[in-house]
């Protein structure tokens, strides 16, 4: 998903402690930020939030690849509402993993040099107008999966910000699915265009779940401390299974041969993407990998001159305040 | 890299009549600048009719170890609410 791969960490801590801890996780407590919480949790949530957010800001790159060609001005301000609205999300999620005692500078800077993540999905460019659509109908998608049960976690600001990022995500999916409807009906080349983008994001969205947790220790320690909420298999049959009558209804063929309704489980039988593909893509060998770390470094050189000018204002505007009282 | 923006907290007053209420934070550099990123942060859809700032450093909270001298005392005193008294239905409504 978003959180890819969350390395559980264990807790060194003390186990009475660590036993009221589970219980109040089991009666289905908030844990706050003040509250006493395992080194293990705190740790994990941090990686995880972490890589949440930078996935949001990340997000925005292949998508703000095309607000200067999108189609119509109404296409165009819809696509910018949609990035703008990625950039909230990443700043909710900040927010939320500072409260856990770590810097927003130090989260920038553990991103840049490859010491957290984000989610593999952002690592594919987006070529056409379609993937447009592709993107906000597949990933989107698939994040609101993930996402809206996550409003129930445990930690209380991680919570408060997915139940805030829930709200706005439908609309992302919405458009996305919008601009498919739109190119599916369309002319010939504008159907072969979004038949496409569905090839080229089918199985990239299915990596976003992760691979197969049945025996991860991680998983199960996550599970129980409620930061994880689902299992990656449940999510990914979850999600197949709500897209595919979706892309009958556009008319596109989704691309697996071996995709076929299983009555006795009452969802789709499907192909697994290609895990060593989602494994290089995660060391940072995918397509767009180096292009995207490239683009927030400079974000965050280019921009180095506006922080600092606007903290020097902010100092001489209260000094000036001083002086005058 | 200089230091970094100062952590305001964000309160929004969701509609008219309502208190304001705790939102999230955001990192600015004087509360004239809060305001204008917590416009934009959180109120993208007309989610409040007013905005406050509080930079989170000036932010005194109670600590949860203290909750049982806090709170515990009104454990003994539930006559503090009005279902605590019996009155006969002859009175009325009451």
């Amino acid at each position: 998903m978003y959180a890819q791969m969350i390395k559980s960490e264990a807790s060194q801590d003390d186990p009475e402690k660590l036993t009221a801890f589970q219980a109040r996780i089991d009666a289905g407590d908030k844990i706050e930020p003040k509250d006493w919480m395992p080194s293990g949790y705190r740790k994990t949530l941090i990686r995880q939030i972490g890589q949440h957010a930078h996935s949001e800001i990340v997000g925005q790159l292949p998508e703000g690849n095309w607000i200067t060609r999108a189609p119509t001005l109404e296409r165009k301000a819809i696509l910018l509402a949609k990035v703008q609205d990625e950039a909230g999300h990443g700043l909710y999620l900040y927010c939320a993993a500072e409260t856990l005692g770590v810097s927003r500078d130090e989260l920038t800077e553990m991103l840049l040099d490859g010491r957290m993540k984000y989610s593999s999905i952002f690592n594919y460019p987006t070529l056409t107008w379609a993937d447009m659509g592709a993107v906000g109908w597949l990933v989107d998608g698939a994040a609101i999966m993930n996402q809206v049960p996550l409003q129930r976690t445990s930690y209380g600001p991680y919570a408060r910000a997915m139940v805030r990022i829930c709200k706005e995500e439908s609309f992302h999916q919405r458009q996305g699915f919008d601009i498919m409807m739109k190119m599916a009906d369309g002319t010939d080349a504008q159907k072969r265009m979004a038949q496409d983008a569905l090839d080229r994001f089918w199985y990239p969205s299915l990596m976003m779940f992760g691979p197969s947790d049945a025996e991860s220790v991680h998983s199960e320690q996550s599970m129980a401390w409620k930061i994880k909420m689902n299992s990656n298999d449940e999510l990914r049959q979850k999600f197949v299974d709500q897209t595919v009558p979706q892309a009958e209804y556009l008319g596109l063929t989704v691309p697996d041969e071996n995709l076929k309704w299983n009555e006795d489980k009452g969802g789709y039988d499907f192909s697994q993407p290609d895990w060593s593909e989602f494994f290089e893509v995660l060391k940072g060998n995918g397509p767009c990998s180096t292009e995207r770390i490239e683009a927030r470094q400079k974000a965050w050189d280019d921009g180095a001159w506006v922080r600092e000018a606007r903290m020097a204002h902010a100092a001489k505007k209260r000094s000036a305040k001083v002086a005058a009282e | 890299m200089s230091t970094e923006w100062p952590l305001y907290e964000v309160f929004i007053r969701g509609q008219h009549g309502l208190s304001h209420r705790h939102v999230g934070s955001l990192h600015a550099t004087d509360a004239e600048h809060a305001i204008q990123n917590a416009r934009d942060v959180y109120t993208r859809r007309k989610e409040g009719v007013s905005i406050w700032v509080v930079p989170a450093a000036d932010i005194t909270a109670s600590s949860p170890d203290d909750k049982g001298p806090l709170y515990d005392p009104a454990d003994d005193k539930v006559y503090r609410h009005p279902t605590f008294f019996d009155i006969p239905d002859d009175v009325g409504a009451m």
